[in-house]
């Protein structure tokens, strides 16, 4: 027996652990060479190396940008500037390319920056619904779920019912504004300052913005956001 | 191409699971697989638009059943072999077979840094003025090549309004095959939710796509 037919797309995320029986020919799901995506990548890596087309320490490097340089600290610190200085505020309205790059962060994914605002009356979800278009720059790696068919098919047609299973729950009249990365924009959405909050200064407004509250399947709230995330 | 990776209003997929406390990587693979594709982009042999054009052509049953970093390596090795660094059968021994093309560069450690801070922009300059102003109602072309496009199956033959022109950009549909940059102007065109799913669907969406000028006809 092969276990294809029941491959559950909620467990897909996890692209190493698939554990199929094969040998029948009719895998339709996997090219056998898949099925171990160490051994796979690890193979390219020692051709790449000795065809002189790859230096692994570069991949470190890399590796170490993104795990401790680059990450939703960095869109947090935007936020918490975009809501202690106006001046900040309708720059990044104007040109946020520039006023985040004023904070020193710019580069890959972060060539073609857009700030969109939540409201009073609008709430701003951003998608890819393409790909895995994402603000690196600002946001670091987008998370799994990010990436997934689930959000990227839903969130276009069904945005109350997606930010329903981050534990958002909108007023019904609010209205709902998703933005599709189709092009090279990418976007960072600044949540409403949350109420209370007028002593803070930038480094306690910034911890109480999560990544999420920046893709908008979140708000910003006084409970300080996990530094995890 | 209508391919697999064209979801936006798909169904079927279950909830959306968002992991508590997500780690950055979930194996030491996914970083070897993050490193190689950027490090290989840097070859300069290929663009971003011809690697998403090679991520869509993963057959349906693959692409949705793979992670995302899987789909990279997936790419990455088409990309490898059709511009003559590796062999998809030197993948499967491990070992060097031929010699390679000549990339126009290797990204070495002491490199990343600066790469990554500068990134590739895509925005041009065109002598052409744009054709669409904010406020102007637009309707999205209807088409279906096979061929490599950024307008989504359910933004198309669709009515909205230009809400920004947002400068001139690298055109994916050319650049992706080869056909050059061809850069046109490019708009953020907002949808009425209803517009897009019709009967029964939420009043108080607003769905906006980024469209290059030649996806968009006048009203």
């Amino acid at each position: 027996m092969h276990d294809d037919d029941h491959h559950h797309h909620g467990d897909h995320d996890h692209g190493h652990g698939h554990n199929h029986a094969h040998g029948h020919g009719h895998d339709h799901h996997h090219d056998n060479r898949y099925t171990d995506m160490q051994a796979r990548v690890k193979a390219l890596e020692t051709v790449l190396t000795e065809k002189g087309l790859l230096d692994p320490a570069a991949i470190d490097a890399i590796v170490e940008t993104y795990e401790t340089k680059v990450g939703p600290r960095n869109g947090a610190h935007v936020v918490a500037k975009a809501w202690s200085d106006p001046d900040f505020s309708d720059w990044l309205k104007r040109d946020a390319t520039a006023a985040i790059a004023s904070l020193g962060y710019t580069g890959r994914q972060g060539e073609h920056m857009r700030a969109v605002f939540n409201t009073p009356d609008t709430h701003n979800l951003v998608v890819c619904t393409l790909c895995s278009c994402y603000p690196w720059a600002v946001l670091g790696l987008p998370p799994v779920w990010y990436k997934a068919p689930a959000y990227r098919s839903r969130a276009v047609i069904d945005p109350r019912g997606v930010l329903a299973e981050f534990g958002v729950t909108l007023p019904e009249d609010k209205k709902i504004r998703v933005w599709d990365s189709t092009a090279e924009l990418r976007y960072l959405v600044i949540p409403e300052r949350p109420e209370g909050t007028e002593g803070l200064d930038e480094a306690a407004l910034a911890a109480l913005v999560s990544r999420d509250a920046m893709i908008g399947t979140a708000i910003a709230s006084t409970t300080v956001a996990r530094a995890a995330e | 191409m209508n391919g697999p990776h064209d979801l936006g209003g798909q169904m079927g997929f279950g909830a959306v699971a968002p992991e508590k406390n997500e780690p950055i990587f979930h194996a030491d693979w996914e970083k070897r697989a993050l490193g190689l594709t950027l490090s290989c982009g840097a070859f300069g042999a290929w663009n971003l638009d011809e690697s998403r054009h090679v991520r869509e052509n993963i057959p349906p049953a693959n692409y949705l059943s793979a992670s995302y970093y899987e789909i990279w390596v997936r790419a990455l090795e088409t990309l490898l072999d059709r511009h003559g660094f590796v062999m998809k059968s030197e993948v499967d021994a491990g070992h060097r077979q031929v010699d390679p093309a000549v990339p126009k560069r290797v990204m070495k450690a002491e490199m990343v840094a600066g790469i990554l801070s500068t990134g590739g922009p895509c925005s041009r300059e065109v002598e052409a003025v744009p054709v669409f102003a904010v406020g102007d109602g637009v309707r999205t072309k209807n088409f279906n090549p096979s061929t490599h496009t950024r307008l989504p199956r359910y933004a198309r033959a669709k009515t909205g309004v230009i809400e920004a022109v947002q400068g001139a950009f690298v055109f994916p549909d050319d650049n992706a095959h080869g056909k050059g940059e061809n850069p046109q102007w490019l708009y953020t065109v907002v949808f009425d939710g209803p517009e897009i799913w019709g009967e029964g669907s939420d009043p108080t969406l607003t769905v906006s796509i980024d469209a290059w000028e030649s996806y968009l006809e006048r009203l």
